[in-house]
């Protein structure tokens, strides 16, 4: 097999892999969009928000203990106990539930029936209030997240690629887990909308608010339940990409990642997530391996939109998007 | 007047009951637009009763007041003897009362089947982790579900559309898939908002045979609003009339039909 195949079969892999990661982020966004019409522009903090509190709870830091301090003159930082990782990650879990009851209580209904353009401003406000937040409980300086992922080059894949192509792939082990964990999630995602009561409700309520109500659906529970998925998928996004990049401001920014995605897979479509970020995941690691060198490399941080963009031009409404139909 | 707290035998034989539902002194306003001016009126168990009126007379809204979509601003609203708290419309339905709309309200994006599916919502009673980890009582509970739900669309003769989309059907069926996602619900109260505007003869004859059945066979109670004076005189036993959000009669079919002020209002708005 000529030798640049297998260097781009090696790439393509990686590109599926970074692709399930994309798509991830992507769904969050979905679901809100879907339940609720609101563009979540906090999607990306919030998955920020959740690997600092999962960090924060794991080495047992005091949330606010700056600003205990300051006040009572005190000198306290820590509990002086970890917290096992699984634990940890549910008790994490709690908090991003009781963040989607504050943003539904104290925000979102507030809001209801306003213009697309104010609750998308809304969320700004959130993303910008919840970072703050996130430094005043736990401090702003980058953290390792380490909750027993195994990292580090697959060896098995290494040898056996060896053995066929004369050339051994180097694939992590965290990108595996990575992919089989936001596949199950994926997969869990879709059986919980089809096939639970919640899930009719869920959809019940993208579809039509009064119709919704009028067979006894509770808007607000929904909208709560909503956010508290979306806090979950944020939390298992936070946690892939702050185990292989620290936790830090930076992994707010992954969510600017997952705008190519949505504008490729469509907003309302959960598959077109899915389909979205495998195509960009694949797209942008290809192009670099290809043209990268040609063009000075660095393709990466561009490719995505720029493929985003053509896509737009000839299907604004995505791959599985519901088609834009004006109504007269 | 009919107001023997027992209750009545119609003409056609069927026994109505005592009260369940009493407005009394609604008031409704919108800025300066008063929607309904100080309005009494009761539904009986077992009865159909019809709100009629020209357009804009406040019958929408009325209905609207019943299920919780408007809040007036004065008056109270009891239901099987008690006074009702202010409710959310999801609360209200919850109690057994289930609506259509005027400008029918259905999940455009789902077949008719699962529209009517989720009229069922309020009997699904195992929780995401019961469904997760206790498959077998889901399922039970699912099949229970799907049986009612087969049964009403039997009922309505909408079986060979059941797989459809709902946006792609007339608006004739779409009334119709709207009035059985209602009845999935088995309601105490049923309250139709002109289920049959917009219809030509054949499908207000279809529909007004469905609510007859409904409400002979479940003994359903029924409050429906209806534009065409002759459709309310023979579907409904009892009839108010609103006008410019006042309550101007309030009776049987005949009583309302001899009614001056009735005939006056119906004559204006024969003009335009
Ligand atoms: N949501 C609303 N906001 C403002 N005005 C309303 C609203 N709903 C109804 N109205 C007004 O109340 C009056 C009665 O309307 P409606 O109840 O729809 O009448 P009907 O159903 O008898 O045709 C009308 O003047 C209408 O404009
Ligand atoms: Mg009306």
């Amino acid at each position: 097999m000529p030798e640049q195949l297998v260097f781009a079969m090696e790439v393509i892999l990686n590109g599926l892999m970074a692709g399930v990661l994309y798509a991830l982020v992507a769904l969050g966004f979905v679901l809100i969009y879907k339940a609720s019409g609101i563009f979540n522009y906090a999607q990306g903090v919030m998955a920020l928000f959740a690997a600092m509190t999962l960090v924060g709870i794991m080495n047992g830091q005091v949330p606010f203990a700056h600003l205990i301090n300051a006040i009572f003159g005190t000198h306290i930082h820590y509990f002086g106990w970890n917290v096992p990782a699984l634990l940890a990650i549910i008790l994490t879990m709690g908090v991003m539930v009781l963040l989607a009851w504050c943003v539904q209580r104290f925000v979102m209904r507030h809001l209801v029936g306003q213009e697309p353009i104010i609750l998308f401003m809304a969320t700004i406000g959130l993303a910008y209030f919840l970072e703050g937040v996130a430094d005043l409980m736990w401090g702003s300086e980058i953290k390792t997240l380490d909750v027993g992922l195994p990292q580090g080059i697959n060896l098995w894949i290494d040898e056996t690629t060896f053995n066929i192509f004369d050339y051994g792939f180097f694939i992590d082990n965290l990108d595996i887990v990575a992919t089989i964990i936001a596949a199950l999630l994926v997969a869990a995602l879709v059986a919980f909308s089809q096939y639970t009561k919640q899930g009719r409700a869920m959809r019940a309520v993208a579809d039509d608010h009064q119709a919704a109500l009028s067979v006894g659906i509770s808007l607000n529970f929904i909208w709560v339940m909503v956010w508290s998925v979306a806090g979950f998928v944020a939390l298992v996004a936070g946690i892939m990409w702050g185990t292989k990049s620290g936790v830090q401001f930076s992994l707010s920014l992954i969510a600017l990642k997952a705008l190519p995605v949505l504008m490729l897979g469509g907003f309302t479509s959960i598959p077109g997530a899915i389909v979205g970020g495998l195509i960009i995941g694949v797209g942008e690691k290809l192009f670099e391996f290809a043209i990268g060198p040609l063009v000075g490399g660095a393709t990466e941080n561009w490719f995505a939109y720029v493929l985003a963009l053509i896509f737009l031009v000839f299907r604004p409404q995505g791959l599985f998007g519901e088609k834009i139909i004006e109504r007269v | 007047m009919l107001d023997n707290s027992e209750g009545y035998v119609t003409e056609d034989g069927r026994k109505i009951g005592g009260v369940v539902m009493e407005m009394k002194n609604i008031t409704l306003r919108f800025g300066g637009v008063v929607a309904i001016k100080d309005i009494s009126f009761d539904i009986r168990e077992g009865e159909i009763r019809a709100i009629i009126g020209p357009n804009g007379a406040g019958k929408s809204s009325m209905l609207n007041v019943i299920s919780g979509f408007y809040v007036p601003q004065e008056g109270e609203v009891w239901f099987h003897g008690s006074k009702r708290p202010q409710m959310r419309p999801f609360e209200v339905a919850q109690q057994g009362i289930a609506r259509t709309f005027q400008n029918i309200a259905l999940f455009e994006g789902m077949s008719v089947l699962d529209n009517v599916m989720t009229g069922r919502l309020g009997y699904m009673k195992t929780n995401i982790f019961q469904q997760a980890w206790w498959k077998g009582k889901a399922e039970a509970e699912e099949t229970e579900n799907r049986e009612a739900v087969e049964k009403i669309i039997d009922f309505l003769e909408i079986q060979h559309i059941r797989k459809t989309p709902v946006s792609r059907l007339p608006y004739g069926l779409k009334k119709r898939v709207e009035l059985a996602r209602a009845l999935a619900a088995e309601p105490k109260l049923l309250l139709l908002d002109e289920p049959m505007a917009g219809m030509n003869v054949e499908e207000k004859e279809d529909m007004s045979r469905f609510i007859l059945d409904v409400n002979d066979e479940f003994g359903t109670t029924i409050a429906l609003i209806e534009h065409d004076m002759g459709v309310v005189m023979d579907l409904s036993d009892r009839v108010v009339v609103m006008d410019y959000g006042k309550k101007i009669g309030d009776g049987t079919p005949d009583e309302v039909r001899n009614n001056q002020e009735v005939i006056d209002a119906y004559l204006g708005v024969s003009h335009d």
